[in-house]
């Protein structure tokens, strides 16, 4: 008997009692309690998954909006104008234009990113790779889901209240967010938002509280920590952090929340008025909710793209059919970032007035930073080393996340260095930073995981041939969007401005063309989402019957039915060994389940890189 | 499907020719002063030019990292495409590799953080303010830049200041430092062709230094959102060629302010007290 298969034994031995009364609790027949307020993880997966990709739509078509103003400036939009501005002269007014960054921001990160890779991914794939029936805390499950529609509602809400949606950027600063006469959007906006943020925050802290009780309590016997495929590491250590960093995000929303609402200052000085309205006694710090907002949004960037790379890594690994080059190391990396990732916030106020010898050592930390993806991405390119690749539209968006993840990684070291940073702060090349990141890296990644769970999640294959041109036209109109932000940022295109050519320096032919350039490239990249759309609806209805596992990977959740039963495995698997045993000599086919011990053929794993 | 690789190789050579590019087109580099014989790659300020080698090298750096990345990647997808016969290796790292790419980028990180101290610590650190008496005090209001002179006295808050709005005047070639605050909501003073930006917080008094080596017209950029307004609020820096141009411009703005009157009487009062 091998050294992994005595222990998987061992592990079986240890946890037998649990599992002598597994017990299988019967299927809600209501469908209230089956659909609705289910407490299934496939079910509130599916939940996060689709209010996620309709609020994809809204983000979407709001950045629609802001590159057609972007190129064209104050020319009547269509359809808008008419319906918005009819008295106006049918041009777009600027603090609509806030409005529209404000709400493109936050919509994205707050409604689709994190609740698609954490929420949805996250709860779909935890249970299923670990082999477990469910959640820790079900109930506590959907309620996390079930506080997401108040945010839904707030940030919808905020554009019918007098003064219209916030305006103060998706970071929302004080004195402009907290101060109620400080522009239009700050009236009554600015407290919806900061509700449905409070909420949305809420939903996500719960979430994280189940995730790491989950991984830690509920693994199939055999699989111990260092079997558990990326996905699971990284959805674990995502959730630390949003457990360290969301009370802080909280505690601020909160702190604002009184300013606005209830007369404190924590973020006004002394004796403050703005824009000629009544003054305020004072006595706070506008810096200090800066301070306290990276604290958790810089993680909170992180809380975007980890579990975007624990998906990558098992997409690559699956369709180079190849084991995942350093899995370990791979582990350390994710650890790495989360934990460098509370020592950045800084580097977002390099420029606002903050001790610059602290920007010093903030810039430090963030080149460090930089060290650990870096790892990550050699490691990638290290597993499709010696592959034989199978070009998927899974793992097409998968490397088109490592492509564009490099992109991303590489121009934030520009921003980490402090002088080179006060030139190009706060300009269009931050906006390309951001996009490449969060596009190119968060995005792509959660096209991959929904073209690779796909089957799973409902039981039928989407169409790939639509999936390839999909990926084609998104990956080349998406580098048409946001390339060009580089050259315009560095030639000082600052963000958040409505009408570039106010500038003469911004009105020269070769600017303007630029954003004409990216902003037809948008709508070229809106347009390639159709397809998108169209395949997925079509298949959730008309796709191919899936088998259980169609291709043919190791994880547990391929172990189990397509879509998985309710309660996930009849028999709850036991695990003999880590994720990534691909073409494994002396075994027939070119891959192992990890409910499949290795032929002893194969020798014992690297007991550092395996 | 090996040409896949044609997708990302295509993309990766695009990237690199905007960069390529670049530096040949004045609007695709970084901004640069009104003497257009100097160049567009010449920057107008000392740490213009600092800050230009700094963005100069990260650069290159990065731009060798992303070729070969990109070029591994391309290649990878060529070579090792799924395909009749093809057998993956089965391997699961080296260690000898993990180190390499561990600690190679780690010494070009800690150099680029090293390399960069000095000229931040120039344009920010308190120690390395310049000793002159500050040109003008910087307020930035909704949406408009409010720009005080100390008049002839060389003090603030005296009888004979004066005021402009947006329209900022200095000197070629001197160090330069201004009071920068903010009256309502955080602003951001940002000198694009000057490499200069430093966000203006309600409550806080910041020192900005700076110089130009060009005489003529500059712009200055809100950075930073301060309302529905934010996108116009942009001002005017007039750089003078010398102290004498500049003198006779203030001398000027004394006479349309009145305030030619009160340094009249503020030195007849004073030459009958016999101050």
């Amino acid at each position: 008997m091998s050294h992994e298969t005595a222990t998987a034994a061992g592990t079986l031995h240890a946890q037998g009692s649990d599992h002598d009364h597994d017990p299988i609790h019967a299927q809600s027949w209501n469908p209230l309690f089956r659909y609705v307020f289910s407490t299934d993880h496939k079910v509130i997966a599916i939940q996060f998954l689709f209010s996620g990709l309709i609020f994809f739509v809204f983000g979407g078509l709001m950045a629609m909006a802001i590159r057609w103003q972007l190129a064209w400036p104050g020319r009547p939009m269509p359809i808008l104008a008419d319906a918005l501005w009819s008295g106006q002269g049918y041009r777009m007014p600027p603090e609509f234009y806030n409005k529209l960054f404000t709400m493109h921001g936050t919509v994205m990160i707050f409604l689709v990113i994190i609740p698609i890779l954490a929420g949805a991914f996250g709860n779909f794939t935890i249970p299923l790779m670990i082999g477990a029936r469910d959640m820790a805390f079900p109930k506590l499950n959907m309620l996390s889901y079930w506080c997401m529609p108040f945010a839904f509602v707030a940030f919808l809400n905020s554009f019918l209240v007098i003064g219209g949606a916030a305006e103060a950027g998706w970071t929302s600063y004080p004195t402009l967010a907290n101060s109620p006469w400080s522009t239009p959007g700050s009236l009554n906006g600015q407290t919806w938002w900061l509700i449905g943020l409070l909420f949305a925050g809420v939903s996500s802290l719960m979430g994280s509280i189940n995730y790491i009780t989950t991984i830690l309590m509920l693994r199939a016997p055999g699989m111990t920590m260092f079997r558990m495929p990326m996905t699971v590491w990284a959805m674990f250590i995502t959730a630390i952090l949003q457990a360290f960093a969301l009370p802080v995000l909280t505690s601020a929303l909160v702190m604002q929340l009184l300013d606005r609402t209830a007369g404190t200052n924590f973020f006004s000085p002394s004796n403050w008025s703005v824009a000629n309205g009544p003054s305020v006694v004072g006595g706070g710090q506008p810096l200090l909710w800066q301070h306290l907002f990276w604290f958790y949004s810089h993680p909170a960037v992180y809380i975007m793209i980890l579990p975007a790379m624990g998906i990558v890594s098992d997409v690559i690994s699956t369709f180079s059919r190849k084991p995942l080059f350093g899995y370990k190391p791979m582990i350390f990396a994710i650890g790495a970032i989360a934990g460098l990732g509370f020592l950045v916030w800084g580097h977002h106020m390099f420029q606002s007035g903050m001790n610059p010898a602290l920007g010093a050592t903030f810039m430090l930390s963030t080149m460090l930073i930089a060290l650990p993806s870096a790892i990550k991405v050699f490691n990638w390119l290290g597993t499709m080393w010696g592959g034989r690749i199978q070009f998927t539209a899974a793992m097409l968006n998968a490397m088109g996340f490592v492509s564009m993840f490099i992109i991303g990684g590489l121009s934030g070291i520009f921003m980490a260095a402090t002088p080179v940073d006060m030139h190009i702060h706060d300009t269009y090349f931050i906006v390309a930073h951001i996009h490449y990141v969060l596009f190119g890296g968060s995005t792509f990644a959660i096209f991959a995981a929904i073209y690779y769970w796909f089957p799973k999640m409902f039981g039928r294959m989407m169409d790939e041939r639509v999936g390839k041109i999909h990926f084609v036209l998104t990956f080349l109109t998406f580098n048409g969007t946001f390339f060009l932000m580089h050259i315009i940022g560095m030639h000082g295109h600052p963000r958040r401005i409505a009408d570039p050519t106010v500038y003469p320096f911004l009105a020269g032919a070769g600017i303007v063309g630029m954003n004409r350039f990216m902003t037809l490239s948008a709508f070229g990249l809106g347009l390639s989402q159709i397809l998108f759309a169209g395949n997925f609806l079509y298949s959730l209805v008309l796709g191919k019957k899936a088998e259980a596992n169609p291709w043919k990977a190791n994880t547990l959740e391929w172990a189990t039915d397509s879509p998985p039963p309710y309660y996930n495995f009849q028999t709850i698997p036991t695990v003999y060994h880590p994720a990534y045993e691909y073409s494994v000599p002396g075994v027939v086919g070119d891959y192992l389940p990890q409910t499949e011990p290795r032929p002893p053929i194969a020798g014992p794993l690297d007991p550092i890189m395996a | 499907m090996r040409y896949w690789s044609l997708v990302f190789g295509v993309v990766g050579v695009a990237c690199v020719a905007c960069f390529a590019y670049a530096p040949f087109d004045p609007e695709w580099w970084l901004p640069a002063g009104p003497d257009a014989t100097l160049g567009h790659l010449h920057s107008a300020s000392t740490v213009g030019k600092e800050i230009d080698a700094l963005f100069v090298i990260i650069l290159w750096i990065t731009g060798v990292v992303f070729i070969g990345t990109q070029v591994a990647l391309v290649w990878a997808c060529w070579k090792f495409a799924d395909g009749p016969g093809k057998v993956a290796v089965y391997f699961h790292g080296s260690q000898r590799l993990e180190l390499i790419w561990t600690i190679l980028p780690a010494i070009a990180l800690v150099f680029i953080t090293y390399y960069q101290f000095g000229t931040w610590a120039s344009v920010k650190f308190k120690s390395a303010r310049p000793d002159v008496t500050p040109v003008a005090e910087v307020t930035g209001r909704q949406f408009q830049w409010m720009i005080r002179y100390p008049g002839r006295d060389g003090k603030f808050k005296t009888a004979d200041d004066l005021y402009t709005i947006n329209d900022l005047h200095f000197v070629k070639d001197q160090k330069t430092l201004i009071h920068l605050q903010a009256k309502d909501v955080i602003h951001s003073f940002f000198l694009p062709a000057l490499r200069i930006k430093q966000d203006a917080v309600p409550g806080l008094k910041i020192a900005v230094w700076f110089d130009a080596d060009q005489a003529g017209h500059y712009e200055l950029v809100c950075a930073e959102l301060c309302g529905w307004g934010h996108g116009r609020m942009r001002g005017n820096v007039t750089v003078h060629a010398t102290q004498g141009e500049f003198d006779e411009w203030l001398k000027q703005l004394e006479k349309e302010q009145g305030r030619d009157q009160i340094v009249g009487a503020e030195a007849a009062v004073a030459q009958v007290e016999g101050r």
